[in-house]
């Protein structure tokens, strides 16, 4: 399988710098070309142009770099929420570790999609789409550390009853050293898991708020709002093209499948 | 031989009956198929909402007089005449004699006076009974005779007869409560989710101008459907035969294939506007409330817009830029001497250096040094809507305006725009029914208004113009004289060209689909757009049979 790992990286890194380099190889994503709404592909136009004339291609490059970029962010800013209150819940154990696992819980039957909804709801209006956009992930975030946290804190928890952690406590390690120095090392194989499982996660979701209108304003793109374009049966029979996106999507979240299921499979 | 040559006739018949039965069920039972977007829910006339129930209310309810969706004139019913007196506070009708209610219950002006009682009556909270609702005090009804009866409001209203357009008449003494009805078809069968079934109402007064008794169509089955794609392939696929409200993508797409089904009617009475929070009280901050109270910033945001552009490209060309509060579609009322706005940077640039404005480095700022930037609302999923937003948001750029677009889900919208007022700007729609201003516009216009958006529920008018209006628009609604409320609203539309309060956008086209099968239908821009005409309405085999 370790051809399939090379594919995932060796793809994620040419869509990577394609997006990365988006400015010279496409025009301008937000554009009106007015007189040319719903073209097809051309010289001119890759991917042709969507609803408002704006060029397709530039927007799937521009749309993969803001989900590329900004859904590992938000994956790491879960990661280490999760680290703090999963591993730090494991670590102390008692009655510490059932209070925060109870409100873990809790967080964790929330409605997720409807609290983000709120959630960008109560946020201030006037705002660029890039801060926006970077809102929207900063939010996924913040409210996706719970399922996380849960794993990290039940490692942490056999971590903490381990014999080297009881070693290193009779050599007089304790507290915070005791958690920085030992366990938190401890835990990066399953925090990298997590990490990588949250990408596609949030990629995902942020693609759904998309599709309900409520991800990245306009008139940046994102997966989110490119997909939306294939909601209607009737807007996507006989332009095929409008599918790239979808595809692209697909297949960047099963290369992170695919890296994550080689960096699994050691362990 | 024998028996096989039988075998082999009798399998034909048995292969041809299966195969043509679902059509020929279809056509022999004369059902005429279109879809509801979702369950009525209701099918007392007097309190249908929602598209479903009025549906419904439209094809089953009798009422005394009928607005003619083609000509826009009012036409005799169950009443062959009606008065209005006493100011405008009283009503006198002649009914027809001798019709009968689908139940075989005899029709008179007792039933009238019932009804009217019970769509008066406040507990009912009848949302048909709100336009009648004039000022305090009983809703008398005297009833002279069987055929010959008067109502009388509290206070005189504007345009009386016309909203009797909307009361179904109900039946005093049938057991069938509303199930009785004086319409061309009446409700037999409703499965939730699924489907209504209406059936020719057997006692229905009209007839045709040979002497055959309308409606033509047996009976009317009405497919729940909420998903307008399923909605456009049953369409395609012969399983319905209209579909009154169409997309403008799904009308060309549908145009595509057969350009035979679709109609474009023309621009209908609905309009899409944006407008500035002028709410004194709103947390914005004292800068920007001074921009949005400025009738040359309003001027000039507008001229930036380029209307025929979101016309053209929104709307795929199904939509007209927008004038003011009408639409040309209402052949009375609209003030043909107004025309849009036109799109017009230049002269955007020049008002808006008048009023204090100037460009810096391709940034619009105001006198105090502020960069004009602002967000526009509008509810999310609406995809006009978003591309009119992405739209506006470029043409503004031109000027250097940095717009930004917020979708909100609808309820968050709603709040920030009648509670918490806390938004710049807001682009959304209006659904027109009515024609007369009284009952469709006095809410909007008037300054105490809820639904004067850019600021709502003022105890006094805060500007001269307000106030101008204010005036105008009472003075429309006391006068019976159709010349001097015209001359009056006439007025009201050109003061709100001049200043702007909403930003009128486009007024879209009245698309519908329609089977070649159905005959005898000619959409129009006011709803319902196809079935207006529903006891004139045939099909295809009909019309051959009566040839």
């Amino acid at each position: 399988m370790k051809w399939a790992r090379l594919f995932g990286i060796g793809f994620l890194i040419v869509v990577t710098f394609a997006c990365v380099f988006a400015n010279f190889v496409a025009p301008s994503y937000a554009h009106q070309f007015r007189d040319e709404p719903e073209a097809a592909p051309s010289r001119q136009h890759l991917l042709g142009t969507d609803d408002l004339g704006r060029d397709r291609f530039a927007r799937v490059l521009y749309g993969t770099r803001v989900s590329l970029l900004l859904a590992p962010a938000a994956a790491l800013l879960s990661s280490l929420l999760a680290v703090l209150i999963g591993g730090t819940a494991g670590f102390l154990g008692g009655r510490v570790e059932r209070a925060v696992m109870a409100a873990t819980d809790l967080f964790l039957s929330l409605p997720w999609l409807f609290l983000l909804i709120t959630v960008r709801a109560l946020l201030p209006l006037n705002v660029s789409p890039i801060t926006s956009v970077a809102i929207t992930f900063a939010l996924l975030g913040c409210l996706g550390w719970a399922a996380a946290a849960r794993v990290i804190c039940a490692d942490a928890r056999s971590l903490a009853h381990s014999d080297f952690i009881l070693l290193a406590r009779a050599s007089g390690s304790s507290g915070l050293r005791l958690l920085w120095r030992q366990v938190v090392p401890n835990l990066q194989p399953i925090v990298f898991a997590q990490f990588w499982i949250s990408i596609p996660v949030f990629i995902l979701t942020e693609a759904n708020l998309g599709v309900l209108g409520l991800g990245v304003a306009e008139p940046l793109p994102s997966w989110g709002s490119l997909l939306r374009e294939l909601q209607s049966y009737s807007a996507i029979t006989g332009q095929p093209w409008q599918f790239v996106p979808l595809i692209l999507f697909v297949v960047v979240v099963s290369c992170f499948h695919l890296v994550l299921l080689e960096q699994e499979s050691p362990a | 031989m024998s028996r096989n040559f039988v075998l082999r006739i009798f399998a034909v018949f048995v292969l041809g009956s299966a195969l043509a039965s679902p059509f020929a069920t279809a056509q022999s039972n004369q059902q005429l198929r279109f879809c509801l977007h979702s369950d009525p829910k209701t099918f007392n006339p007097l309190l249908a909402e929602e598209d479903s129930s009025e549906t419904i209310r439209y094809l089953t309810g009798g009422v005394l007089m009928r607005l003619n969706r083609l000509t826009q004139d009012l036409e005799p019913e169950l009443a062959t005449a009606w008065r209005v007196s006493d100011g405008g506070k009283t009503i006198t009708f002649k009914l027809r004699g001798g019709l009968s209610f689908s139940d075989g219950t005899p029709f008179t002006a007792d039933d009238v006076a019932y009804t009217i009682q019970q769509m008066m009556d406040p507990n009912l909270h009848s949302p048909t009974g709100d336009a009648f609702r004039s000022g305090d005090g009983k809703v008398q009804t005297r009833v002279f005779d069987a055929e010959r009866l008067s109502v009388t409001f509290p206070a005189p209203i504007a345009g009386l007869d016309k909203l009797f357009d909307q009361v179904a008449i109900m039946s005093a003494k049938s057991p069938k409560k509303e199930g009785a009805v004086l319409g061309p078809y009446a409700v037999v069968d409703y499965k939730a989710g699924n489907y209504v079934l209406l059936e020719k109402n057997p006692n229905y007064w009209r007839h045709d101008s040979a002497g055959k008794q309308l409606p033509y169509i047996q009976t009317v089955r009405l497919d729940i459907q909420s998903n307008r794609d399923n909605e456009m392939l049953k369409l395609v696929h012969g399983e319905i035969d209209f579909i009154n409200s169409l997309d403008a993508e799904y009308f060309d797409k549908l145009s595509q294939q057969n350009p035979s089904l679709v109609h474009d009617s023309g621009v209908s009475l609905d309009s899409e506007q944006m407008w500035f929070n002028q709410v004194p009280t709103s947390p914005l901050p004292d800068y920007k409330k001074a921009w949005f109270r400025s009738t040359a910033f309003r001027r000039a945001i507008s001229e930036a817009i380029n209307r025929e552009d979101l016309a053209r490209v929104a709307f795929r060309g199904h939509a007209r830029p927008a004038v003011g509060p009408l639409s040309p579609a209402n052949k009375f009322w609209f003030n043909t001497k107004l025309q849009p706005h036109p799109f017009d940077q230049k002269s955007s640039l020049s008002r808006l250096t008048q009023d204090g404005f100037h460009m810096q480095d391709g940034v619009l700022k105001d006198r105090d040094g502020h960069a004009v930037e602002f967000s526009l609302i509008t509810n999310a999923g609406n995809k006009y809507r978003e591309r009119m937003a992405a739209m506006i948001q470029q043409d503004l750029s031109g000027i250097g305006v940095k717009l930004n677009v917020v979708t909100l889900d609808f309820p968050s919208l709603i709040e920030r725009i009648t509670r918490s007022f806390d938004y710049e700007a807001c682009l959304l729609g209006l659904i027109n029914n009515d024609l007369d201003p009284n009952s469709s516009q006095m809410n909007v216009w008037l300054s105490s208004g809820e639904n004067h958006q850019w600021n709502p529920n003022q105890k006094t008018p805060a500007t001269p113009w307000e106030a101008e209006i204010d005036k105008l628009m009472h003075e429309q609604a006391n006068s019976l004289d159709p010349r001097k409320r015209k001359a009056a609203f006439d007025r009201v539309q050109e003061i709100a060209w001049e200043q702007e309060p909403f930003i009128y956008l486009v007024n879209r086209n009245a698309l519908a689909a329609v089977s070649p099968n159905a005959r005898n239908v000619h959409p129009v821009v006011l709803r319902p757009q196809v079935y207006w005409n529903i006891d004139e309405i045939s099909l295809g085999n009909e019309v051959a049979k009566n040839r």
